[in-house]
């Protein structure tokens, strides 16, 4: 048993689930208890999705384990046939159905639906969300495109002379880390180069786009985690080389249109010559000095943790002092990227251990997940977010890549907005015993954060401003008439139960009620009459 | 899932007393009962909660309220892993060396809650006798209890049905002399009880008791003088177990909406004897401010037409409410579970033939849903952007379920979560 608060990754089924929903005419019919849909929240709430992930649950009950929840799955199957008529259907269990060991993939062959039914084995007792992604993307290449695999020994047909090099885009999902702008900006990229987007997968790709993946010069894979095992079945099976280099930032873009260009046997200069990013001149500017030997420390996904040192390292001028993944399957590829750096790997899926090894090296930037923004907060540390885990908030409503040019000036963008600017850093150096450059106090163009730590003394004000006024004038008849009204303290104390984003707002119109009437001391009756009286 | 045809029972009779349910036995989108955890671990405030489960619970867990929480949360989970299935690791070994380490790690805790889930419970993980074999080991200190918030059992706030049921039996037995005493069952936000004791303070009931207490250690004490008020209406088993030990229900309507909560502070004096005009004197100024509270959304709410997803059991009185302060127009009222008991106050106040649903075919619900084109409906978060990229308008229910929404002070609020929406919508031009 492992003991875990947050988790970076889910289970292997939301994998699938990931991969499902990116796909159009797919359906989804998972044997599993009713509170497991909540997996359809991530997608509708979090990626803010318009439709349902097309999923289907068996929603198997206590009651129904004796009898017969075999029949349940496959009354759940036609059902989910005839009502959503996908092209192709992938079964398996979750958590809990696997161990009620029904056979989803027997019981969907003897089912005779006139569609493909792809059986997932995805053992949720050992792996995880990306391997599952993983697993149930290559089982889909293979179900759909095997069929139309070449000959053993074959040789690729040559293209005809004058039709355009092409290649397929694989990886992205749903829920995925800038998926949606990732393959905008290559597929422009690649169109721009010259080059055909055979298929883009699993992404709106269809169980008939699938099945056409064979039709491609090479593949393009923008995320390793996801379509790395189907990338190799599909070297082996048709013999199309693999575009390995993830084109995260400038260096990665350029290595990225090289590589292409030769896959593509067309001349990569005048594309590095067009492309154009803002970050290399950003970096040099002047103003960009206090950038350099900035201390940094990267975990996320292997991908991104390992173009993110690079560009760190080569692109900004950061000094790399830790570099981590989540990603087991990943892990030598981390460790030999962090040697580059002169550090060792952090591998691990427990956010306890990231947070120890950030508070020890105690760098100036935290390069992570939302997990790692948590952490940042909580020692204080800036931090920009780079990898899943998502949020709602890494859904930003504008074009946002991470990859190509565009994407290396949106990192340039997200990394350095939390960092204190230069000058400012150094009045804070000088200043230190300035009281609102107390520890708490955050760059001054994120003004919100530098707030909160003022927040809980500003309770009181209302009584302390009363006193002196009385004591100055003597009487206290003209300190009631001239003060604001006073707070009884059982109102203070219902006062400070209202949550503290809404909690001066109640303030305010408590006393501007109380004013209004010439209620002198504000009991918790005037602050219900106010809330009554201006609703909320 | 079973196409099992919908079962009609009941009559249509001129009250809402025994109404015509459908009852409905296909694919359900509701939370399990682990998510009782979200809140239940911020009400008792020395208690945590371990659940021994998989990955898919613990990514629940993380997910469904929608954000991280920022403090470091009462809960946890102990993913069962492939070693402990295949028995390489004893699962009880394995969970005493995780409880060992939790508590050491976290010495603040009082009340340490095993929560079983469906793989636990499948893989038939006797957590009580777990909960006592530690409980033996840990005690004074730390006091061990287990319960079950499985999916394949419970249904989102049956889990904190589940939970107050564990406590029931760990409370003191009241001395027998003692004299009658309430005591309010089920969580409610610390102001809205804090009104609570208030106004019964003020109608006189000198002894009142609330479950959960805010601390392990101050945990009411229940026997044949108890005399208990529901505030949520998904509270059958704990009800079941205090009846259990001599306590008696006093039947309301639930606290929700001026009338709502003028019945259950009625009600309660009643049961002690307390005169119905000094009850009306106490609680005259707060229910006129709830009236008033509320009024102000009635424009907007008066003759719209909602329709219920099930959620939360809070369906009924919310509802009741919805009708009968602000006119709203019932079109099918779905809730998970349909306990009839303690409904029936609410009920009664319900137009006959209000269309009722229990369980539920998600498919077929949506069917219902968009033929008959609601002005709002109240569904969970996994329908509830889907249905809006239709045009339709909702509420998500689990909002009701993390805001303060009972008593006179929050009867406005209550009304102003269904007027949003349509506000929303019609406010915005693009
Ligand atoms: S439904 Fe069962 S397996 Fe799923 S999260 Fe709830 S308890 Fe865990």
């Amino acid at each position: 048993m492992q003991l875990t608060v947050w988790t970076y990754e889910g289970p292997p089924h939301v994998g699938a689930m990931r991969v499902a929903t990116a796909m159009r005419d797919l359906h989804y019919v998972l044997h599993a208890p009713q509170g497991d849909t909540y997996a359809d929240l991530l997608f509708t709430m979090i990626e803010r999705r318009s439709k349902r992930p097309p999923v289907t649950y068996t929603t198997f009950q206590a009651r129904d384990l004796g009898g017969d929840t075999a029949a349940l799955f496959q009354t759940a199957c036609h059902e989910a046939y005839e009502r959503f008529k996908p092209k192709a259907m992938i079964v398996g269990a979750s958590c809990t159905g696997e161990l009620i060991q029904d056979d989803p993939a027997g019981l969907a062959k003897a089912s005779g639906l006139p569609i493909p039914v792809i059986p997932l084995e995805l053992p949720s007792y050992q792996k995880k969300e990306n391997w599952g992604a993983a697993e149930t993307f290559y089982q889909i290449v293979r179900h759909l495109a095997g069929p139309h695999a070449l000959p053993p020994n074959a040789a690729r047909p040559v293209r005809a002379a004058g039709e355009k090099p092409r290649c397929n885009l694989l990886g992205p999902t749903a829920l995925g880390f800038r998926h949606r702008d990732d393959v905008r900006a290559i597929s422009g990229l690649l169109e721009r180069m010259g080059i055909a987007i055979n298929v883009t997968a699993p992404w709106e790709a269809s169980p008939a786009d699938i099945a056409r993946l064979g039709n491609a010069d090479f593949n393009v894979v923008l995320y390793p985690e996801i379509a790395g095992p189907a990338a190799q079945w599909l070297k082996r099976s048709f013999g199309q080389p693999i575009v390995s280099t993830v084109p995260i930032g400038v260096g990665a873009t350029r290595d990225f249109i090289t590589e292409v260009a030769r896959l593509a046997e067309i001349d990569p200069a005048p594309f590095l010559k067009a492309e154009e990013s803002r970050l290399p001149w950003y970096s040099r500017s002047v103003d960009s000095t206090y950038l350099t030997g900035k201390r940094v420390f990267i975990f996320g996904d292997a991908t991104h943790a390992i173009a993110a040192a690079r560009v760190a390292r080569e692109e900004l001028g950061f000094e790399v002092v830790g570099l981590g993944t989540y990603s087991r399957e990943f892990a030598r590829d981390v460790r030999e990227a962090a040697a580059r750096h002169g550090i060792e790997a952090l591998i691990t899926d427990d956010y306890l251990e990231v947070e120890a090894k950030v508070a020890e090296l105690q760098p100036e930037l935290v390069l992570g997940t939302q997990m790692e923004r948590h952490i940042a907060k909580r020692l204080g540390v800036p931090c920009a977010v780079i990898s899943a885990p998502v949020h709602v908030q890494d859904f930003p409503a504008r074009y946002s890549p991470q990859m190509g040019f565009e994407g290396a000036d949106v990192l340039f963008d997200t990394w350095v907005h939390p960092l204190m600017m230069g000058l400012e850093e150094h009045l804070l150096g000088m200043f230190r015993d300035d009281f609102e450059f107390h520890d708490g106090a955050a760059p001054s163009h994120l003004g919100h954060a530098s707030r909160a730590p003022a927040a809980p003394p500003a309770v009181e004000p209302a009584i302390e401003v009363a006193a002196p006024a009385m004591a100055a004038a003597g009487t206290a008849e003209i300190a009631v008439v001239e003060g604001p009204s006073g707070w009884a303290p059982e109102a203070e104390q219902e006062l400070r139960k209202i949550p503290f984003f809404v909690r001066g707002k109640a303030r305010r119109n408590t006393e501007s009620f109380a004013g209004q009437r010439g209620i002198r001391l504000i009991t918790v009756e005037t602050l219900y009459d106010a809330k009554a009286h201006f609703g909320r | 899932m079973t196409s099992s045809p919908a079962i009609l029972s009941g009559s249509q009779a001129a009250s809402c007393a025994n109404p015509p349910i459908l009852r409905e036995r296909g694919q359900r989108e509701v939370f399990c009962g682990l998510t009782g955890i979200m809140w239940l671990h911020r009400k008792i405030q020395d208690a945590f909660f371990l659940i021994i489960g998989s990955r898919t619970c613990a990514h629940l867990m993380q997910s469904a309220a929608g954000v991280m929480i920022f403090a470091e949360p009462r809960f946890a989970t102990a993913i069962i892993e492939e070693r402990d299935l295949a028995g390489m690791a004893d699962a009880n070994e394995e969970l005493d060396r995780v409880v060992m380490r939790l508590l050491e790690r976290r010495p603040d805790i009082k009340l340490l809650f095993l929560v079983g889930s469906c793989p636990s419970e499948v893989i038939k993980l006797d957590l009580s006798r777990a909960a006592k074999r530690l409980s033996e080991r840990v005690s004074p200190a730390v006091r061990v209890l287990n319960y079950s918030g499985s999916g394949i059992e419970t249904t989102f706030t049956q889990g904190e049905d589940a939970c107050l049921a564990a406590l029931v039996p760990s409370l003191a037995e009241k001395p027998a002399e003692a004299p009658e005493s309430l005591l309010v069952v089920g969580v409610l936000a610390d102001a809205v009880e804090d009104q609570f004791r208030r106004i019964f303070a003020e109608i006189g009931i000198r002894q009142v008791d609330f479950l959960p207490a805010r601390k392990a250690g101050t945990m009411p004490s229940i026997g044949p003088g108890t005399r208990y008020l529901l505030a949520q209406p998904f509270l059958g088993e704990t009800a079941r177990l205090i009846e259990g030990r001599g306590g008696q229900r006093i039947a309301a309507p639930f606290p929700l909406g001026a009338e709502g909560a003028a019945g259950w502070v009625h009600a309660a004096g009643a049961t002690f004897g307390i005169a119905p005009a000094i009850i009306d004197a106490v609680i005259a100024a707060p229910r006129e401010r709830a009236r008033r509270a509320v009024s102000r959304y009635r424009d907007m709410l008066a003759g719209r037409r909602i329709f219920f997803f099930p959620d939360s059991q809070l369906e009924v009185p919310i509802a009741r409410f919805l009708h009968r302060e602000l006119g709203m127009e019932l079109v099918e009222v779905g809730t998970p579970y349909f306990h009839k008991d303690h409904l029936a106050a609410d009920l009664a106040m319900l137009p006959a033939g209000t269309a009722f649903s229990e369980g539920q075919d998600v498919d077929r619900q949506l069917e219902r849903c968009r033929k008959a084109a609601p002005d709002i409906v109240v569904c969970g978060l996994g329908l509830a952007n889907p249905l809006e990229a239709e045009g339709l308008t909702t509420k998500w229910a689990i909002e009701l379920v993390f805001t303060p929404i009972q008593g006179f002070e929050q009867a406005g609020d209550l009304a102003e979560l269904f007027a949003r929406p349509l506000n929303r919508r019609a406010r915005l031009e693009v």
